[in-house]
């Protein structure tokens, strides 16, 4: 055990705050990429947590929290996406597509500005890849608080959630208004994808999104075991990521830890590896007519 | 603005944006915007590798760019259905995070990491010097006879997938082949102009051609010129301003693309693609 816990590891309160905001991302994030994989919005997940980089970016350039930073330009860049979005899924890439450019590009404008104010080039690096060892103690209530109410927002929306994801048609008929439904579910995860973009970086945000969900989709039937799965599975590749970084300070090259987010992504991809290893004779047998299926990854 | 070391930066930039205008057309056609954005993205992971071992950047972009594109070509599903797609969408996803999680050990074992990652995300165009100019050139002609030959099949496979595997044309193997012209495109542009703009430079310029027009000659045609006049007009504003490039063609390339949307709200045409 002394191998795995490095001495100092429970007494040192930036690895107390990681474990505790990484708890949070890691099961909003599994619960609400759930959702995300169903509904073919990867790209969308992805990008969003790309976007919130411009938002990082720009509050350090006007020195506020790079948190409220990411989260203004998430939730405007899923706003935007879903007023121009084209409900056909090819226009909807494109769109994405095109927003996400624009915003890398003011982003590489705010570091731009940024690097000539401050001179420290380090800031690029920190934005795209976040470290989740030097979050400051003021954030985390607000970390917490968000990722309580994103979770909050998919729980309420749930039922209606799954319907327009796996039949939009017949949600319609119901009388759901799909398009505020896409609205709602967009802005709850443009909140889980700036949380974590604050915890391990905006580009493997994606990581902790798409992983565990499309394996625990893999692996169970029904959406909510895949939710819990999810969670379990995110959470658990998260802990051990920061337990394992925080022991790689004592692994070669001296001194030099390893980041959080290449454990963290190495741990989730081995799960969804393994998630095809699995003995194919327990997969329920489908009817290849049937429409609509829970496990598309 | 036109001296001699400008005038390397306009001739690798108009090579760059006439392939990245092919590249994207197809893209976008095909709906692989997300792939369009994950193998540069990743390939800059390889570049960071390459440096940290001290070998030429090229091979790690190349490898990369190139594994990427296998991996997301071979574990993505086959066909057009949303089941597929949905499963293509996650396997670009974890290809893409598994690139750049390594690209961030990479950069962590390296020592001057901030400078290089700037450079390899949104570009180093001016400062371009002749030598680096030849390649360029050599791959746009490469990158242009790989789609021209293919260019029958790459259509059918894209605009009527029923009927290119009636006619025994493999959507899947013409997917594969685009990913590949697209990763070899992406390692050599990458350290140039960096991986964020060569995105940028794929997909606005090919989604405003195609909200313009149906017709594929006519779209590819636009997709390269508005390509051209927003690297163009990038160079010339960002040369007078000293703001960086990748700004304005982010911009640039997201107005050219309203513009479309917007001519085609006034004048609709009918999609070629369905």
């Amino acid at each position: 055990m002394h191998y795995l816990f490095e001495p100092g590891l429970f007494s040192s309160g930036p690895v107390r705050t990681a474990l505790l905001v990484g708890a949070v991302v890691a099961i909003t994030s599994g619960v609400i990429g759930v959702f995300t994989v169903l509904r073919g919005q990867s790209f969308a997940g992805h990008s969003l947590a790309d976007v919130a980089t411009t938002g990082g970016a720009g509050a350090f350039l006007v020195g506020l929290n790079q948190f409220w930073g990411f989260l203004a330009a998430g939730v405007a860049a899923a706003a935007v996406m879903e007023g121009i979005g084209v409900q056909r899924r090819r226009g909807r890439d494109v769109a994405t597509g095109v927003v996400l450019g624009a915003a890398l590009g003011a982003a590489a404008l705010f570091l731009y500005l940024g690097t000539l104010r401050t001179a420290t080039t380090g800031a690029s690096f920190t934005v795209l890849f976040g470290s989740i060892f030097v979050i400051s103690q003021d954030t985390v209530p607000a970390l917490v608080a968000s990722g309580v109410v994103a979770l909050l927002v998919v729980a309420l929306l749930a039922r209606v959630l799954l319907l327009t994801s796996v039949s939009p048609d017949l949600a319609r008929a119901r009388g759901v208004n799909v398009r505020l439904v896409g609205i709602a579910y967009l802005a709850a995860l443009a909140v889980s994808v700036s949380l974590a973009a604050v915890a391990i970086g905006a580009v493997l945000s994606t990581a902790l999104l798409i992983g565990p969900s499309a394996t625990a989709l893999r692996i169970t039937k029904t959406p909510a075991r895949a939710m819990a799965v999810s969670a379990l599975g995110g959470l658990l590749a998260t802990w051990l990521g920061i337990v394992l970084a925080y022991d790689s300070y004592y692994w070669p090259p001296h001194g030099h830890g390893w980041p959080v987010s290449f454990f963290v992504v190495a741990l989730v991809l081995i799960g969804y590896l393994l998630s095809y290893v699995r003995p194919r004779a327990k997969r329920v047998p489908r009817s290849p007519h049937e429409g609509v299926e829970c496990s598309p990854a | 603005m036109f001296s001699g070391l400008m005038m390397n930066t306009w001739i690798t930039a108009s090579i760059v944006a006439v392939i990245a205008g092919m590249t994207g057309f197809f893209a976008v056609l095909r709906g692989q915007t997300f792939a369009a954005h994950a193998i540069p993205n990743g390939a800059f992971a390889g570049a960071a590798g390459a440096s940290l071992l001290g070998i030429n950047v090229i091979w790690g972009l190349l490898v990369f760019a190139v594994g990427g594109a296998l991996a997301i070509g071979a574990l993505g599903g086959e066909g057009r259905t949303a089941l597929r797609r949905s499963r293509n969408d996650v396997v670009t996803a974890l290809a893409l995070v598994l690139m750049l999680g390594l690209g961030a050990l990479f950069v962590s074992m390296g020592s001057q990491y901030a400078e290089e990652t700037y450079a390899d995300l949104f570009g180093e165009v001016f400062g371009i010097s002749q030598g680096e100019v030849l390649p360029i050139a050599a791959l746009g002609i490469v990158a242009a006879a790989a789609i021209a030959v293919a260019f029958r099949p790459l259509m059918l496979t894209s605009a009527l997938p029923e009927v290119a595997e009636a006619r025994g044309v493999s959507t899947r193997r013409a997917d594969l082949y685009f990913l590949v012209v697209m990763a070899l495109a992406t390692s050599m542009t990458v350290p140039v102009v960096g991986a964020l703009l060569m995105f940028s430079l794929m997909i606005g310029p090919a989604a405003a051609a195609r909200s313009v027009t149906a017709r594929p000659g006519t779209a590819l045609t636009l997709s390269v010129v508005i390509a051209l006049a927003t690297v163009w007009l990038s160079i010339a504003l960002s040369y007078q301003t000293n703001w960086p490039l990748g700004f304005f063609v982010g911009t640039i390339g997201a107005a050219f693309y309203l513009i479309g949307q917007a001519a085609r709200a006034v004048a609709p045409h009918r999609a070629v693609a369905g």
